[in-house]
């Protein structure tokens, strides 16, 4: 059984308490944006704050405005890691730095990281980040809250979300909750569940209002993206041994077709003699 | 064979990017990656991987396929090319290297990956063949040293080992080659479907072996220039003739693919990508596929030169595109690389051409083994 969590965008009141709560539990509150800290907001024209995930912030939420079937509708969506099934950046790692929980956590080890960022690039959500600005960086990324799961705890945004649009739970019951709220307001919901089925599945499962492209959330496959990668590597003790083999079979043969020739030769001489 | 010679005006300028390079490196080791670098969580991979990794290993794929075709297919005519080839092959890999200790993020824990390993990773696989390769191109070239220095023991040792260690050196590169296509296996989502296929890695070695001998023309052209030697115009169109019926392959490769998955209108439809795409394959594939037909262009040095020029351009646009240019980035970022960045790949670049100026001027490289072998 592994742990997930449902979002709602329709419970979401876009209050970002599960942006402070995340920062606070991951000791990057030194980064919230208060005189105190002398961190400065900017005006970016919109409520969303910051622009983007990055080292000091794991999770965010993404305000949107659109129109969608006749309506306007203004939909807030959780970004974070999605912890998924067949985790691209596990696979990508070099050094396995990520690792996937049997829980469901993707986790980061410090440890074993060099920096060399394939996981960023690998990701099909683009969630991993980078401390651009320090000469000791490190990868970051929404742990699940891990060491809470571990000690009984909900991750911290959970817990401090006032409307309950998230919930943490055993993944199938959550798909199956979903669907059933989809099913009890079907005007109210897109008929997808978001995370079910992208990329082999996902441990953060999403409800809307409307289709997840429009809120960014890029359209995935059901297949896991890791698939071509792990044939290519499976290829590669075949083709090792392969290569190998044909080379020296070449050489080989090139040498005794020298030696041949020379014989020939020599055998030419000595009737001309 | 010392002639003595003033310090050049180009080794001057090579030398001056070489320090400024150095500058930047340190800057970059005090203030972190950010500091010199546009590179953001939107693009994390950016000039350093595209260039230094991506077109620095392809170009340097000249040392293996020029090393076979010289000692395991006994193409006798080329052994006069193998020692630059493998020269330049080997610093193109300590070029690789110098750029991954200045993009990883905490290059001195490079090591991480002798002792973690994840089989499952085509960066692991890519790291290693990087490690094992050089240790090879280094062995491959050392005879150059040791004939110089007169140190006739340890190129005894060389020379009996040398069938495996080209061997080791094909196979290895083999692998390395199409490493570089795995990595972006990952990416299907992500890399645009005019460049994404699951044989990536079979066309990154395809489209290797095909600038490998382009390589050699070019580099023992431009050595002709600079240092006097010149080399045989029947060892230039006999490289020449090869191209194109590797190009062709690749050519084809491309093609068939895009067909199965049903895709080939894409390069008449994705519009802006598809202009990457037809530029990459007219410059690097199909022209050079028509000119290296010709003979008489084949017997002309300065054709020959420049048609593989334009296969070597080819090849550096197709790895920027597969890497940078058809890459996806996360929204609402964008990339040029920083002044700095290309400081650092320019004088790497510089660092390299020094080596080989030292080299032509202090080592046996254009007239390999003749001598030395009767000595030994």
């Amino acid at each position: 059984m592994t742990v997930a969590v449902l979002y709602d965008a329709n419970k979401c009141i876009g209050c970002r308490g599960c942006q402070v709560a995340c920062k606070q539990w991951n000791e990057n509150d030194e980064f919230i944006p208060t005189e105190e800290n002398g961190v400065k907001s900017k005006n970016t024209g919109s409520y969303e704050n910051p622009p983007h995930l990055s080292a000091r912030t794991w999770t965010k939420i993404r305000f949107t405005e659109l129109e969608y079937n006749g309506g306007f509708h203004w939909v807030f969506t959780k970004l974070q890691c999605m912890h998924c099934e067949h985790p691209a950046c596990v696979a990508a790692c070099p050094v396995g730095a990520l690792q996937k929980t049997p829980e469901g956590p993707v986790i980061y080890d410090d440890n074993k990281c060099f920096g060399c960022r394939y996981c960023m690039v690998a990701c099909p959500f683009g969630i991993p980040t980078f401390e651009w600005d320090s000469p000791l960086p490190w990868i970051r990324k929404c742990t699940f809250c891990a060491d809470r799961l571990g000690a009984g705890l909900e991750p911290a945004c959970v817990q401090t979300c006032p409307t309950n649009a998230l919930k943490l739970g055993e993944r199938e019951e959550l798909i199956a909750e979903a669907r059933k709220r989809i099913n009890a307001s079907p005007d109210k919901y897109v008929n997808h569940i978001y995370g079910e089925n992208e990329v082999g599945g996902t441990s953060w499962l999403y409800l809307s209002p409307v289709p997840f492209e429009l809120l960014g959330l890029p359209a995935l496959g059901s297949e896991p993206v890791t698939l071509d990668a792990e044939r290519a590597m499976g290829a590669v003790p075949p083709v090792l041994m392969g290569v190998a083999a044909a080379m020296s079979g070449v050489y080989w043969l090139m040498k005794r077709r020298d030696r041949v020739n020379r014989d020939k030769s020599k055998k030419k001489e000595e009737v001309t003699k | 064979m010392i002639q003595k010679r003033s310090f050049p005006f180009g080794t001057f300028i090579l030398s001056l990017l070489v320090v400024l390079g150095l500058g930047v490196i340190i800057y970059r080791y005090i203030y972190g990656l950010g500091a010199i670098s546009n590179l953001s969580d939107g693009r994390a991979w950016g000039l350093w991987i595209s260039f230094d990794l991506y077109c620095g290993v392809a170009l340097a794929a000249g040392g293996f396929t020029l090393a076979g075709a010289v000692y395991i297919f006994k193409l006798e005519k080329y052994h006069s090319v193998v020692r630059p080839a493998v020269l330049t092959a080997f610093l193109g890999y300590t070029l690789v290297i110098l750029a991954l200790l200045v993009d990883l993020g905490q290059p001195w824990y490079i090591w991480h990956i002798i002792i973690n390993w994840n089989i499952h990773s085509p960066l692991f696989e890519v790291g290693m063949c990087v490690m094992t390769y050089t240790v090879v191109l280094a062995l491959e070239f050392s005879p150059a040293v040791f004939e110089r220095l007169k140190w006739n023991v340890p190129l005894r040792i060389i020379r009996t080992i040398q069938i495996p260690l080209v061997i080791a050196g094909v196979v290895l590169s083999t692998l390395h080659q199409s490493s570089l296509g795995s990595m972006l296996l990952m990416m299907p989502e992500t890399l645009h479907s005019l460049w994404y296929t699951p044989i990536l890695p079979i066309l990154f070695l395809t489209s290797a072996i095909a600038v490998g001998p382009a390589m050699v023309i070019f580099e023992s052209t431009l050595s002709t220039r600079v240092f006097g030697h010149k080399l045989d115009i029947e060892v230039l169109s006999g490289l020449a003739r090869i191209i194109p019926y590797i190009l062709g392959i690749y050519l084809l490769l491309k093609i068939f693919e895009l067909t199965a998955v049903g895709e080939l209108g894409l390069i008449f439809t994705a519009y802006p990508q598809n202009l990457l795409w037809w530029a990459e394959i007219i410059i690097g594939v199909i022209s050079p596929i028509i000119l290296f037909s010709v003979s008489e262009i084949r017997e002309n040095r300065n054709a020959v030169f420049w048609t593989s020029v334009l296969v070597i351009g080819g090849l550096v646009l197709n790895r920027f595109n597969v890497s940078l240019l058809a890459l996806g980035m996360r929204p609402g970022y964008v990339y040029f690389p920083h002044w700095m960045e290309f400081a650092i790949s320019a004088g790497l670049v510089a660092d390299a051409l020094l080596v080989i100026w030292l080299a032509h001027r202090f080592l046996p490289i254009a007239q390999p083994e003749q001598t030395a072998e009767v000595k030994v």
